[in-house]
C-alpha cells in the first residue's frame, strides 16, 4: 500500500459527538492509526442520531456515525473504572496524539489530565476540544451547533434585517468546520513535536474557532473596532447594486454575482449587448438611482424564468460571470464534475452494504486519501487491542465484559 | 520561550479574496513567515476592498467590508484600510512585483527558491497563463509544497468556472438547505462556508505535506476544490440521500436531530448601526434536547402555567408543536437582555447563548478572560483590537505580532533580505515599477 501523509502516526481518540470525531476522521483518512474509545453498551451518541440506513434506528446504521468514523478502529472501555484508567495510561505510551472532547474538568477528575499523561509520554500532543475552552466564565456552559454559531460565528449578519438571524445549512456544518480546524491544530502541534520533541496541550474552543473565521466574522469585527459600527443584516432583494443574490429560474434557483466591475458580463450572458452601456446601469452610482433596480429586474427575472439552471449557468459562465446552480442533494450526488473528479467514495459495511460517502477534501498524489476500513462496529477491535496488544486472555475479556469494563 | 511551531517556514501567498489568504493567516498565526505577493500594476477585486479607490458611498453601504473612516475616509489610502482585507491579514508581509514581465517572473522564481510553501486560489486558467504551474515551480524548488485551491479544482468539466464562496455553497447543496422556513431563496443572504472551510482545509493539507516532507525531503502539489472541501461538511444530508434517496430540505434555525431549537427576539439594546440608529435588536439561541433541559427551562421562566400543557409534555410532542412553542418562548425572551437569558438558562443546565454582534464580542467577559483579542498598531488606522488566534497551546503561548500590511510595506525586507537583490538591482526594480506602495495612477474606480 502506498504511504499516506500520516502513515505511522498513532492517535488515541476519546472524542464523541461531531467536532471531535470529524477531527480524528480527517487524520485517519490521510493515514493515521486512530483507536476510538467508546462507552460500553451505548457507544458514541451519534450512533443514536440520524439519518439512518433505510430509516432503521440501529446503532450500526447511523449515516452520521458511519461517515464520521471511517478508517478508525474501535474499542469499548469504561473510563470510570480504575482498570479503564490503567488501560488509557498503557495505550498512551506509544501514541503521538490524544484527542478528547469531554466537558472541561472530566479528564482531570479521571486522573487522566495532561499533567498526568505527560509524565508517561512527554512528546504527547494532548488535544482538548470543548465548547468554550478549558478556562473562563463559560467553561462549563452547554452549547449546540446553533449556539456556537450565534456566539462565535457571523450569524448576526445572516438573514433579513427585520427578522431573526439565520443559521447555516440543515445539519451541523459549523461543528464540522470547528472539528476541521481542530485537525489543523493537531497537525501544527504534531509538526513541532516531530521537529523538536515538544509535547503540549491544545485548548481548542469551538466558539473561538468560529471567532477567527473568515466567513465575515473577522472583517465585521475589525470594521467595528475601526468605526464603532455594527454590521446589520441586509435585505438582498433590495441591494442597491446588482445583480447579486439568488434568483428563480425555470426549474429552480441559481446564484450569481456580477455587480460592479462585472456588469458587462450581464449583457453578454443575456444576449443583450445593449445593456452594457445603458446609462441606467453602466456604473454602480447610476445603479443606485431609485427605480433603476426595478427596471433592471423587469428584464432580468423574466430572462431567468425562461431558462433552466443549466442554461443560466452555462450562459453566465460563457460570459465569465461568477455563478452556480442552487443544487439539491440529488443533483450534488449526481453532478458530472464531482463524479469525474472522483470525489465520492464507495464504502462497504457489514450492516449497510456498499454506500456512497463524501470523499476527500483535498487531493494530492503523494499523500492519498484512502479508505482502509469502514467505521468500527461497537467494540469491534476489543479482542485485537486487549488480547493482541495488551496481552489479556480471552477469559479476561469475558470477565471485563461482565463487570462492565468493556 | 519555546519557539512557535512554524518558525522557519516561509509561505508565499498568491491569494485572492478570502480562501487563499485565510490559509496563510492560519499558518502565519503559528510562526510561518507569510509573504503576500502583490502588484502595483494589477488590482485584485474583492481582495484589498471591493474595488480600487472606492468612493465613500460604496464604503457606507458595505459596513462590515468597508474601510477605516473614523478620522475621515480617504479613497486614496483605502487599499490599506479595507476591513475586507485587514480583517484577516494580520501577521503577513506584503511585497510588490509585476509578474507579467520576465524580470518580475525572475524575482518570483528567486522567492520560490527560498520558500517552503506556495498558496494560490486563482482560476486554473490564470495560473496556466502566468506560467506558474506545478511543473514549472517544482523545478525551481523540489522541496516546495504548492497548494492550489480554485473553486472547482484542477481538472474536471467545470475546472474554469467562476464562482465566489456563496455560489460554491449553492453548488454543493448548502444554499438549498439554508433559508427561513416561510421565505423563498431570494431572501438568502450570502454565506461563505466554502471560503472558511477552504482556508482551514488548505492549511491542514499544507501541514500534512510539510509533515510528510520531514521524512521524504520532497515537496508536492495539492489540488483542493473549495466546493469539495465544503461538501464534506454536509455529512447528514449527503448520507440521507445516498442511503434513503431523501433530499434534505431547509429547516430555518431548527435542529436536524430533533431538539427544540430557535433564535428568539430579546429586548433591544443600546448600540449603533451604520447610519446612526441608536438601538439595535438582540437575539438569543436556545436548544432544548431532552426532558431534563425542558424542566430546567421551565424553572428559569418561573414555571408559567402554559408549560404544563400536554402538547409540551415530551420531546416528540414539543417538536410537533414547535411553532406554538416558539411563540410562547419569544413572549418570555422579549422582556430580557440576551445575556441575561443565557445566564438564567445556563444556570439551570439549558444550552443558550446570545447572537453576538461585534460590540458584544469585544465586550464579552469570556473572550476577555481568554485574551482572544489582540492589540495591533496600524500606521493609517491607529491602535485597535483585532480578532486573535483560535486555539491555545500550553508550551507555545502566542500573540498576533504584525498589523495587516500596507501594500508593498515590506518590499525592502523581502527584496534585500529574503531574495537577496543588491542595492543597485533594487533601485532598478523600483524604477521599472516593480517596487511601490500604491497602485499606478491608471487604476481608478470605475463602474
Amino acid at each position: 500500500m502506498k504511504d499516506q501523509a500520516l502513515s505511522g502516526v498513532r492517535v488515541l481518540d476519546l472524542t464523541w459527538y461531531i467536532s471531535g470525531p470529524y477531527c480524528t476522521k480527517l487524520l485517519a483518512d490521510y493515514g493515521a492509526e486512530v483507536l476510538k474509545v467508546e462507552r460500553p453498551g451505548e457507544g458514541d451518541p451519534t450512533r443514536k442520531m440520524g439519518p439512518f440506513f433505510k430509516d432503521d434506528p440501529h446503532p450500526e446504521k447511523s449515516g452520521l456515525f458511519l461517515y464520521l468514523n471511517t478508517n478508525k478502529k474501535g474499542i469499548t472501555l469504561n473510563l470510570k473504572s480504575s482498570w479503564g484508567k490503567d488501560v488509557i495510561k498503557e495505550l498512551v505510551k506509544d501514541v503521538d496524539i490524544l484527542v478528547e472532547s469531554f466537558s472541561p474538568g472530566v479528564m482531570e477528575r479521571l486522573g487522566l489530565s495532561y499533567e498526568d499523561l505527560e509524565k508517561i509520554n512527554p512528546r504527547l500532543v494532548f488535544t482538548s476540544i470543548s465548547n468554550f475552552g478549558q478556562f473562563g466564565p463559560y467553561r462549563d456552559y452547554k452549547a449546540s451547533e446553533l449556539i456556537i454559531y450565534g456566539m462565535g460565528g457571523a450569524m448576526n449578519e445572516e438573514g433579513l434585517p427585520d427578522r431573526e438571524p439565520l443559521k447555516k445549512a440543515t445539519g451541523t456544518p459549523v461543528l464540522f468546520s470547528t472539528g476541521n480546524m481542530a485537525a489543523l491544530a493537531v497537525m501544527i502541534a504534531l509538526y513541532q513535536a516531530r521537529v523538536d520533541g515538544t509535547g503540549q496541550q491544545i485548548d481548542f474552543s469551538l466558539m473561538e474557532a468560529q471567532m477567527e473565521s473568515v466567513d465575515r466574522r473577522m472583517s465585521c469585527l475589525v470594521a467595528y473596532a475601526y468605526n464603532n459600527e455594527i454590521t446589520n443584516r441586509s435585505d438582498v432583494r433590495a441591494r442597491p447594486v446588482y445583480p447579486v443574490g439568488t434568483y428563480p429560474c425555470k426549474d429552480g434557483w441559481w446564484g450569481m454575482n456580477a455587480m460592479g466591475v462585472q456588469w458587462h458580463t450581464v449583457g453578454k450572458m443575456m444576449g443583450m449587448p445593449e445593456l452594457i452601456d445603458d446609462p441606467r446601469w453602466n456604473n454602480m452610482i447610476v445603479q443606485t438611482t431609485p427605480g433603476h433596480r426595478e427596471e433592471f429586474m423587469a428584464i432580468f427575472i423574466p430572462w431567468c424564468l425562461e431558462h433552466t439552471k443549466e442554461e443560466c449557468v452555462g450562459a453566465a459562465q460563457m460570459a465569465q460571470a461568477n455563478c452556480s446552480p442552487m443544487s439539491t442533494m440529488e443533483e450534488v450526488v449526481n453532478d458530472p464534475h464531482l463524479r469525474e473528479r472522483g470525489f465520492w467514495a464507495e464504502i462497504d459495511h457489514p450492516f449497510t452494504g456498499k454506500l456512497t460517502y463524501p470523499g476527500r477534501p483535498f487531493l494530492a498524489k503523494d499523500m492519498p486519501w484512502l479508505i482502509r476500513r469502514p467505521a468500527p462496529l461497537l467494540g469491534q477491535h476489543n479482542e485485537e487491542v486487549y488480547c493482541g496488544k495488551l496481552r489479556y486472555s480471552k477469559k479476561d475479556l469475558v470477565k471485563l465484559k461482565e463487570t462492565g469494563c468493556i | 520561550m519555546t519557539k512557535l511551531p512554524l518558525e522557519g517556514i516561509r509561505v508565499v501567498e498568491l491569494g485572492v479574496v478570502w480562501a487563499g489568504p485565510y490559509v496563510c493567516r492560519l499558518l502565519g498565526d503559528w510562526g510561518a513567515e507569510v509573504i503576500k505577493v502583490e502588484s502595483c500594476q494589477h488590482y485584485q477585486y474583492y481582495t484589498r476592498g471591493f474595488a480600487p479607490r472606492m468612493p465613500e458611498f460604496i464604503v457606507n453601504i458595505s459596513v462590515g467590508y468597508a474601510a477605516y473612516k473614523k478620522n475621515g475616509y480617504d479613497p486614496e489610502t483605502a487599499v490599506n484600510t479595507s476591513t475586507l482585507f485587514n480583517g484577516h491579514a494580520a501577521n503577513k508581509l506584503s511585497f510588490t512585483v509585476d509578474m507579467r514581465t520576465p524580470k518580475g517572473m525572475d524575482v518570483f522564481r528567486r522567492l520560490i527558491e527560498v520558500s517552503d510553501v506556495l498558496v494560490e486560489n486563482n482560476s486554473p486558467r490564470l495560473r496556466e497563463k502566468m506560467g506558474i504551474g506545478w511543473d514549472v515551480v517544482k523545478q525551481w524548488n523540489p522541496r516546495l509544497v504548492m497548494l492550489s485551491t480554485p473553486g472547482f479544482g484542477d481538472f474536471g468539466p467545470y475546472k474554469n468556472y467562476r464562482a465566489l464562496g456563496s455560489q460554491m455553497d449553492d453548488f454543493v447543496g448548502h444554499g438549498y438547505m439554508r433559508c427561513y422556513l416561510d421565505e423563498e431563496f431570494d431572501t438568502s443572504s450570502a454565506v461563505y462556508h466554502a471560503d472558511e472551510v477552504g482556508g482551514i482545509n488548505g492549511a491542514l493539507a499544507v501541514m500534512m505535506a510539510l509533515h510528510q516532507r520531514l521524512s521524504t525531503g520532497k515537496g508536492q502539489f495539492i489540488d483542493m476544490a473549495l466546493t469539495e472541501s465544503s461538501a464534506c461538511h454536509l455529512g447528514q444530508a449527503i448520507m440521507d440521500y445516498t442511503m434513503n434517496k431523501r433530499i434534505t430540505q431547509k429547516t430555518g434555525n431548527r435542529d436536524y436531530h430533533g431538539a427544540v431549537q430557535g433564535c428568539y427576539r430579546c429586548r433591544d439594546t443600546k448600540g449603533k448601526f451604520a447610519g446612526g440608529i441608536e438601538f439595535v435588536d438582540s437575539w438569543v439561541n436556545i436548544t432544548i434536547t431532552n426532558d431534563e433541559e425542558w424542566q430546567g427551562f421551565c424553572r428559569a421562566m418561573g414555571n408559567p402555567a402554559w408549560t404544563k400543557d400536554e402538547r409540551f409534555s415530551n420531546s416528540l410532542s414539543r417538536y410537533q408543536n414547535h411553532n406554538e412553542l416558539d411563540r410562547l418562548i419569544e413572549e418570555w425572551t422579549i422582556n430580557y437582555d440576551n445575556y441575561y437569558i443565557m445566564y438564567a438558562l445556563q444556570k439551570e443546565g439549558v444550552p443558550a447563548g446570545p447572537v453576538m454582534d461585534e460590540k458584544d464580542a469585544y465586550n464579552d467577559p469570556h473572550l476577555r478572560v481568554r485574551d482572544f483579542f489582540h492589540e495591533l498598531n496600524h500606521p493609517l488606522c491607529g491602535t485597535h483590537l483585532y480578532p486573535g488566534i483560535a486555539w491555545k497551546m500550553s508550551k507555545t503561548p502566542n500573540h498576533l505580532k504584525l498589523p495587516p500590511p500596507c501594500l508593498g510595506e515590506h518590499n525592502e525586507y523581502v527584496y534585500k533580505r529574503v531574495i537577496g537583490v543588491t542595492d543597485e538591482e533594487y533601485a532598478e526594480l523600483e524604477k521599472e515599477g516593480h517596487i511601490g506602495t500604491d497602485y499606478i495612477d491608471s487604476i481608478t474606480f470605475s463602474l
